[in-house]
């Protein structure tokens, strides 16, 4: 069999072969185990005993350990789980791992409210894999899935245990089919990269050793739009993530801030041809629709609301960079932002009822929250570098920025409520400007 | 005038030559016998001849080297004359216009030197001139880019008004992403926000 032919066949056994187990005992999402209106402020403990493994042999040993460490790394991610240390487990390795050999008063003793088990077996190449979460007080399962694939797709299939485990906690996906695409700088070239949600496998998206900025992806992750001097001026490339295809859009003077908008290809865009930087709506071909500000000055730094009825932007108009909110139909614009002389880089959150910014006090820039209709202001970064362009991850429980706290900029993640900072990944030179995408199912 | 000189400086040599062998003659005239007084007379003009041709040869030598000091003035003025020029156009692509933080107002200084960029241009009608805007690290780069696109176009509208040719003057905004000082202090973000001029 070819290489893709075997491609191929995976991916249609692993779609088939997803297979809930039990499914009359699955019951609907539950939220009760999670706090929505601050889920962060009490971690839920969360027990993650090694997976066990079918026959025992030493490649399913050491892919059972991996996989369980990945496991254990995704969730504690998440921010949601206080991970419970696995010196502290009242049991052996070998223990059972259905609820029927489970005791739950092993787990209740140290703590735990919640508890994942499972079984790792290989044949040829091709992984089983049998995951499960268990509640301990209620003595029952909530999410039990099996998963079949190649050894190499490991990630994928853990990842879609924890997607499966977070919807049924929170009702949303999270954040496991997630990209980051950011800037890296080194040598005085600046390229795209992308990464997944977690920091893991960083690519350089562009590869022209120019400057490159920006980047934006559209909705369903199949586009980045992002800003390029390689025709020596600020240009907007508008580009297809896996085919070599795509527009630029190279009108006189600068041509930046793409943001797309939810659900359509389409996208808002910073342009000075007309003199002064304005918002325009461009389609995803890069043809101008219509011209979105009208104020003399600078207008920048689109953000759509998730309904893509408005945006947020900033502007210079009362002399400094301040965040606005412009109704699209009516072309209404109401300032958001008072406090402070220097708010720009909005993101509006997915659940729209937030919008993130970076802003700068006594000198140092840090991530605040605002709520759409200006309360609620939330300075969510406080330290000695600078904490800059939010953006949101596709589930609203996180937010990427970039900070300059160790030194050299770099890419950081944090709960939406700014709790549990800390660096995504590090490359060479210097890294800014994340850019979450929306949930990337085929990629 | 140069001229004048030498000739007056050759004619310094001849007389007192001249002066010389007559006074010469005038001795041999007394010591010797008359018989002999053509033959001194030849050749004392002899002398004179030689001595004037001498005189000649001076005179010639020296007007060439005035030809020569001439041709070397000239070429040095043509260099100097070539390097203001070259001076002017080295100023009009180094001096930078610089803005305060956030600023894309012109300062008087800014100004003055946009008044002398202007008078460089119309005493070149053939160049034309790309503005740079640039900004210090501070801030979003999103947002420095249109801060830098402001400030090319302060200075470019001001030129404008100053009878420059739209044609001749193109501008693009850098943002923060090439700073002249890497420094993270204000002297070196005072020195990154600037607009500088590119002759093409």
């Amino acid at each position: 069999m070819t290489r893709n032919g075997k491609h191929l066949s995976y991916c249609i056994l692993f779609t088939v072969l997803i297979i809930c187990l039990l499914t009359s005992t699955q019951v609907q999402a539950q939220y009760d185990y999670i706090d929505i209106s601050n889920p962060f402020l009490k971690k839920i403990p969360i027990a993650i005993p090694q997976l066990g493994t079918g026959s025992g042999n030493q490649a399913e040993k050491e892919f059972a350990r991996a996989s369980t460490e990945l496991l254990s790394g995704s969730l504690e991610f998440t921010g949601y789980f206080k991970m419970l240390d696995r010196d502290a487990f009242l049991i052996d390795e070998n223990s059972q791992w259905t609820a029927s050999g489970i005791n739950f008063k092993n787990w209740t003793a140290i703590g735990a409210e919640l508890l994942t088990t499972g079984s790792v077996s290989i044949q040829a190449d091709i992984v089983e894999m049998e995951l499960r979460l268990y509640d301990t007080f209620k003595e029952r399962m909530i999410v039990g899935k099996r998963y079949k694939g190649w050894v190499e797709d490991q990630r994928k299939m853990i990842h879609r245990f924890c997607s499966d485990v977070i919807f049924f906690l929170t009702g949303n996906r999270g954040v496991f089919d997630s990209k980051l695409a950011f800037e890296s700088k080194s040598d005085g070239k600046k390229e795209i990269f992308t990464c997944d949600f977690d920091g893991y496998s960083p690519k350089a998206f562009t590869n022209n050793k120019n400057i490159n900025l920006s980047p934006a992806w559209s909705y369903d992750g199949q586009w980045i739009a992002y800003t390029s001097y390689i025709k020596g001026g600020p240009d907007l490339y508008i580009r297809h993530v896996k085919d070599k295809r795509g527009t630029v859009v190279a009108k006189k003077g600068i041509n930046t801030t793409p943001a797309w908008v939810p659900g359509k290809f389409a996208l808002a865009a910073t342009l000075s041809y007309e003199g002064d930087p304005e918002i325009y709506l461009l389609t995803g071909t890069g043809k101008i629709i219509k011209r979105l500000t009208k104020s003399y000055g600078i207008d920048t730094q689109p953000t759509w609301s998730p309904d893509g009825k408005k945006i947020a932007f900033v502007s210079d108009r009362a002399g400094s960079p301040q965040i606005y909110i412009m109704d699209i139909d009516s072309g209404y614009v109401e300032r958001l932002t008072f406090y402070g002389n220097y708010n720009t880089s909005p993101a509006w959150s997915p659940k729209g009822d937030k919008i993130a910014y970076s802003a700068s006090n006594n000198g140092n820039f840090d991530i605040y929250v605002i709520k759409t209709d200006g309360t609620g202001l939330l300075q969510l970064t406080d330290n000695q570098g600078d904490d800059e362009s939010p953006s949101w991850s596709p589930d609203g429980s996180m937010i990427a920025f970039s900070s300059t706290r160790e030194g050299p900029s770099r890419i950081y993640v944090m709960t939406a409520f700014g709790t549990d900072q800390r660096r995504l990944l590090a490359l060479p030179g210097e890294q800014t400007n994340p850019e979450w995408s929306g949930r990337v199912t085929n990629n | 005038m140069r001229k004048k000189y030498w000739i007056a400086l050759a004619l310094l040599f001849i007389i007192p030559g001249l002066l010389f062998t007559t006074s010469c003659a005038k001795k041999t005239v007394k010591s010797e016998p008359a018989a002999k007084a053509p033959a001194a007379t030849d050749e004392a003009a002899k002398k004179a001849e030689l001595e004037k041709q001498k005189a000649e040869l001076a005179r010639q030598k020296a007007l060439e080297e005035q030809r020569l000091d001439q041709e070397r003035l000239a070429k040095a003025d043509a260099e100097a004359k070539k390097k203001t020029e070259q001076g002017k156009r080295v100023r009009f692509e180094q001096e930078h216009i610089y803005f305060d933080f956030d600023k894309y107002n012109l300062k008087p200084e800014a100004q003055s030197v946009l008044k002398m960029k202007a008078e460089f241009m119309k005493a070149n009608p053939n160049i034309k001139a790309r503005i740079e805007g640039h900004c210090d690290e501070r801030g979003t780069n999103e947002y420095n880019l249109a801060l830098g696109d402001r400030r090319a176009n302060s200075a470019k509208e001001f030129l404008l008004n100053l009878g420059i040719d739209e044609s001749r003057l193109t501008t693009i905004s850098h943002g923060e992403e090439r700073p002249i000082d890497k420094g993270k202090n204000e002297a070196a973000w005072a020195k990154n926000r600037r607009a500088q001029f590119v002759v093409w």
